[in-house]
């Protein structure tokens, strides 16, 4: 509880996304079309997945630094967040292209890239559970989670632009600069990453005190 | 009371879509194909989870202090 303002935010910034994202005009681009407008909501995904990511990987050092459980909850639940993001923006990713692209998957380089990163992650929750000394699992797993930030941001953000790409802003193609980022779906586009960021952040913060709770309710009985 | 209440909403309701039948009045909810419709639809969705979180939120809340309290 306490610091509400960052939560009025983030429903103030999501639903004025689903409002103005569907209003707003848009430049008219052929095969686009109206799809254009996907970038308001599946671009966001992945911004979330990066920041929550970020926040696991930072927790994951503190962890480290100082071997306090509570740190390892917050990278726990920041990553699970995270790749629940990843999930969804997988999965608006092949909704658009299948009908932009012409097929749901067409091992398109950062489709390709992504997925590895998402299957790095999804095996930092199977090495989780797969231990059970509580002290060996956090150590471990910390470690890994640095290890998979480090291999996300070069697949992300570096190995698709050097490659030709279907994506935006990869291959020589521009970014969110001229013809697919104009002025005015910038007024939507950054207010959208804002929400969707806090929206995640929210959760995984629900995630966090939810764990802490149990934890604590361990020790009492 | 009750059937009163209950036959003056639906004659009131008659009366509306025999009037809607009738002009195409410019309600901003009819025009543009109805892309409104959806944008309402979308927002009641997205006012719902985050109705549902506040409370999530609120019901965390408490069994903080109930941890704290123990």
């Amino acid at each position: 509880m306490g610091k509400w303002w960052w939560k009025i935010a983030c429903v103030a910034f999501v639903l004025y996304t689903v409002i103005a994202g569907f209003l707003m005009p848009v430049p008219r681009l052929d095969i686009l079309n109206e799809t254009i407008r996907n970038l308001y909501f599946h671009v966001p995904m992945w911004f979330t997945m990066i920041v929550l990511f970020g926040c696991a990987f930072w927790y994951s050092i503190k962890f480290l630094r100082s071997g306090d459980m509570r740190h390892d909850a917050f990278a726990v639940q920041f990553t699970n967040t995270g790749i629940f993001f990843s999930i969804l923006g997988m999965l608006t990713g092949m909704e658009w292209a299948q009908y932009t692209w012409g097929a749901a998957w067409s091992n398109d380089p950062k489709q390709l890239c992504t997925a590895i990163s998402m299957l790095i992650y999804f095996a930092y929750s199977i090495l989780r559970s797969g231990m059970r000394d509580e002290e060996k699992r956090a150590k471990i797993s910390a470690v890994y989670n640095v290890f998979a930030f480090a291999m996300m941001v070069p697949l992300i953000f570096v190995l698709p632009r050097m490659v030709d790409s279907l994506h935006p802003g990869n291959g020589g193609n521009p970014a969110f600069a001229k013809y697919d980022l104009d002025s005015n779906m910038r007024l939507v586009f950054w207010p959208a990453n804002a929400g969707w960021i806090l929206l995640g952040v929210w959760i995984a913060s629900l995630k966090v005190r939810l764990a802490l709770i149990q934890n604590k309710r361990e020790e009492v009985f | 009371m009750l059937r009163f209440a209950i036959s003056t909403l639906f004659l009131l309701l008659l009366s509306a879509t025999q009037l809607s039948a009738q002009t195409e009045m410019a309600d901003i909810m009819r025009s543009n194909g109805k892309i409104y419709v959806v944008v309402v639809v979308l927002a009641t969705i997205f006012a719902g989870l985050f109705v549902y979180l506040f409370f999530l939120d609120r019901k965390i809340g408490k069994m903080e202090k109930e941890v704290k309290t123990n």
